[in-house]
């Protein structure tokens, strides 16, 4: 039975037992529902929680279990002869899976008996090619070793789902039975209710944080196989970047000092453009500008804030580059050899950053209370003598941590720096060098037929946790003074 | 009923500071000033009274122009203090602020330390040639304040750390550093306790010997302590104005009365 028929089924029977439950709760107080505990919809939902809630925890957990349980059942059946020179068993078993969908797909659309696709022999018949005419993808020739995994693989899986869906059916309606045998008046549906929803709450919230430790742990094994392979010391300290690209060479050099130093570069410039104008931009806003000039005003630099970083990575390709090779290249002051450089990328980085930094600064300044405005004009101060001695101190830590938040999304910034700044990884002053920076190199190491073991694919699990920490540290750093500053107020 | 009115009130008449004449204030449509002429004089203390929503604040508030930064407001109507136009063209309305001090209804020092919530003023207007005249402005300002015993050994400790009542004393050093001439108070006793509201109070009767205060309040029975010429305002009319001994034992005005014997408010 397919999935969805069965969670709909489920959920039939929830729908039933809220109606019953509702009614055997309203009946056993004398049809009064003043007599009952809690209101009868509580009663109703209690049998539907009961029925949903443990019939669908199984399921989950049989849908997590059950592919690792056959999975590993039928590696064990795999001999290792049939495991090639070069191959895995990773390979092996994606094959079998494949041969298996293969035989599903071939019996849907009636070209094999189910019978057949039991007990096929791959050395009597040519089943390769009838799985191909079936449409599936199969890759290399489907072995008798492989062909029988397959089938076993689809047994396992058959009666796997057969057992869940009759596990499930029952665990719902015994939740049923129960929640129904409880709807009577003294019983706290009301209570039940609240835990359950309670529950659901914070399900939600692990999910979020299980998540978010899941991508994090990933980060941290793949970082450490990278080190296994390439030396810690030489990462960090390197300073040259120069990855072979031959596939499993060994003479890559992988120095993360010259990423991180474009990367701060290129970030460093960007802010310098964003923070003066967003700034400025923002104490206009909120200072000066009219009603009328703030309405329209505000809307136009948030859409800014809504153009993709890919748009302005093109921005920074097609227009900026070539406007500075203008001026500063080889007619004009000679100082520039391409359109990519580190100018260039920061210059259009720092126009994308503007909105966020006027935006977040905007609420910073608007939360200063009106109170102290006043104070300072009632002691005859005019407007930008407020504003500079009173408006912005009192702001002043909100906005710095503005400019963290920023900067640590400067420093994950990747279309524009791949678009704007070049690729060559360099340690330069010149700013009108192209150098390129720790998210650009990630995306092009993955990029490619790289085996996803080597060094030179790992690495970029450790510039990425490289990355991690330090927008991190960014981040923590800044919600702090953010959070200190709201105190001051409050 | 009411604390006995200060016996020796003087009912020797000072010049006048500020004379209203026709005074409308309109908040867009809301007309929320009508019509009023009042003289008000110096060295004495002027309290505004009436229920909220009269338009005190408002009035108070046209003294200084602190109006001009409420984009809605429009005054009409002239007011002089010493017989020049505070509308006029001429008149600065930053240097009139500097000229006539206000004091708000929730104390508001700046997030700064008390020395310099005090030098504030006198340095925006350049008062002080150096740090030695600032240094005795502040601690003149402290002492009028009545807070410099409170404060001398931590001036350079946040402003904002200080207690409700002596962040308020604050506040009127603060206006008081810049030498204003006239002082305005708004409710400035509403965000204390009893104690530091006498406090204030006591400072307020201790200004008059120097400035003109005017002082909005919610108290009948501050108003009757500290003032000696009483305003009393209902929905945006000036509905009497005089001695404050004669405002409240014996009101001309019925609204007036009502007000004062608690039955509108
Ligand atoms: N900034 C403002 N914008 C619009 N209307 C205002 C504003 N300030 C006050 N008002 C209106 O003006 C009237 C008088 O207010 P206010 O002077 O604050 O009264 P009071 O201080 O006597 O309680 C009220 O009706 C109030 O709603
Ligand atoms: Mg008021």
């Amino acid at each position: 039975m397919p999935l969805l028929w069965l969670i709909l089924i489920v959920l039939a029977i929830a729908v039933a037992g809220y109606v019953l439950g509702r009614q055997r709760a309203l009946a056993s107080a004398g049809g009064d529902s003043r007599g009952l505990h809690s209101l009868p919809s509580y009663y109703g939902s209690n049998v539907a929680i009961k029925a949903i809630v443990p019939a669908f925890l199984l399921l989950v957990a049989w849908l997590l279990i059950q592919p690792i349980y056959v999975g590993n059942t039928i590696s064990g059946m795999i001999p290792e002869s049939s495991v090639k020179e070069g191959s895995s068993l990773g390979l092996v078993m994606a094959e079998v899976r494949r041969a298996a969908n293969g035989l599903d797909a071939a019996v849907a659309q009636g070209l094999m008996t189910d019978d057949e696709a039991r007990n096929l022999r791959a050395d009597f018949t040519d089943v390769t090619q009838r799985l191909r005419d079936a449409g599936s993808i199969v890759t290399s020739e489907v072995t008798q070793p492989i062909l029988r995994a397959a089938q076993r693989y689809r047994i396992m899986n058959d009666t796997g789902n057969l057992i869940m869906t009759i596990a499930v059916l029952i665990l719902a309606v015994l939740g049923f039975l129960y929640g129904l045998r409880e709807s009577r008046a003294e019983f706290r549906a009301r209570n039940v209710v609240e835990h359950s929803v309670r529950a659901i709450l914070v399900g939600a919230a692990s999910i979020a944080i299980l998540t978010t430790i899941g991508i994090v742990l990933s980060l941290v094994f793949n970082t450490i196989e990278f080190f296994r392979l390439y030396p810690a010391a030489d990462f960090f300290l390197g300073t040259n970047w120069a990855p072979s690209f031959s596939g499993r060479g060994g003479s890559s050099d992988l120095g993360v000092l010259p990423l991180l130093w474009g990367t701060f570069y290129i970030s460093i410039v960007a802010l310098a453009v964003a923070v003066p104008i967003g700034l400025f931009a923002a104490i206009y806003l909120s200072e000066y500008a009219s009603p009328r000039i703030r309405a329209f005003a505000k809307p136009m630099l948030e859409v800014l804030a809504g153009i993709p970083t890919i748009v302005y990575g093109l921005f920074a390709l097609l227009t900026v580059g070539p406007l500075l090779l203008k001026v500063f290249g080889d007619n004009g002051l000679d100082w520039m050899q391409s359109g990519t450089a580190v100018m260039t990328a920061g210059l259009v980085m720092g126009i994308m950053l503007i909105p966020f930094v006027s935006s977040l600064s905007d609420d910073i300044i608007n939360s200063v209370p009106q109170a102290m405005r006043d104070g300072s004009y009632g002691l005859g101060a005019t407007k930008s003598e407020t504003i500079k001695q009173v408006v912005l101190p009192a702001a002043l830590p909100g906005i710095v941590g503005a400019i963290l938040l920023a900067a640590s999304r400067a420093i994950g910034e990747t279309m524009i720096v791949v678009l704007g700044a070049g690729a060559a990884a360099r340690l330069s002053l010149n700013p009108f060098e192209a150098m390129t920076t720790v998210t650009a190199k990630i995306v092009s190491q993955l990029t490619g037929d790289a085996d996803f073991a080597s060094p030179e694919a790992l690495v970029a699990f450790a510039l990425g946790m490289t990355l991690f920490v330090i927008t991190l540290c960014l981040n923590i750093f800044a919600l702090y003074i953010v959070r200190k500053y709201r105190e001051q107020y409050e | 009923m009411y604390d006995t009115p200060n016996t020796e009130r003087t009912v020797t008449r000072n010049e006048t500071k500020f004379s209203a004449r026709k005074v409308q204030v309109y908040y867009g449509d809301t007309h929320a000033i009508k019509d009023v002429d009042v003289d008000i004089e110096d060295k004495t203390v002027t309290a505004f009274i009436g229920p909220s929503g009269c338009g005190k604040s408002t009035f108070l508030r046209c003294l200084n122009r602190m109006n001009d930064t409420i984009d809605v407001c429009r005054v009409e109507g002239d007011i002089l203090l010493d017989g020049q136009d505070i509308y006029d063209k001429k008149v600065d309305p930053v240097q009139l602020r500097a000229k006539v001090g206000m004091v708000f209804q929730k104390p508001n020092p700046f997030p700064k330390s008390i020395y310099d919530n005090i030098a504030y003023g006198p340095r925006i207007h350049g008062l002080a040639k150096n740090k030695a005249e600032l240094d005795e402005i502040v601690e003149k300002s402290l002492r009028r304040g009545a807070i410099w015993n409170e404060v001398k050994d931590r001036l350079h400790a946040p402003g904002t750390g200080l207690s409700g009542g002596q962040q308020q004393r604050l506040c009127i050093a603060r206006a008081v550093a810049t030498e204003p001439e006239v002082l305005l108070m708004d409710e400035p006793c509403s965000a204390l306790d009893p104690i530091a509201t006498s406090q204030v109070e006591e400072l307020i009767d201790e200004l008059r010997t120097n400035y003109s205060v005017i002082i909005v309040t919610h108290s009948m029975q501050q108003a009757a302590r500290v003032s000696q010429k009483t305003a009393f305002f209902h929905l945006g009319n000036l509905v009497e104005f005089g001695e404050t001994g004669q405002i409240f034992t014996n009101p001309k005005d019925e609204r007036t009365e009502s007000y004062i014997t608690g039955r509108i408010g």
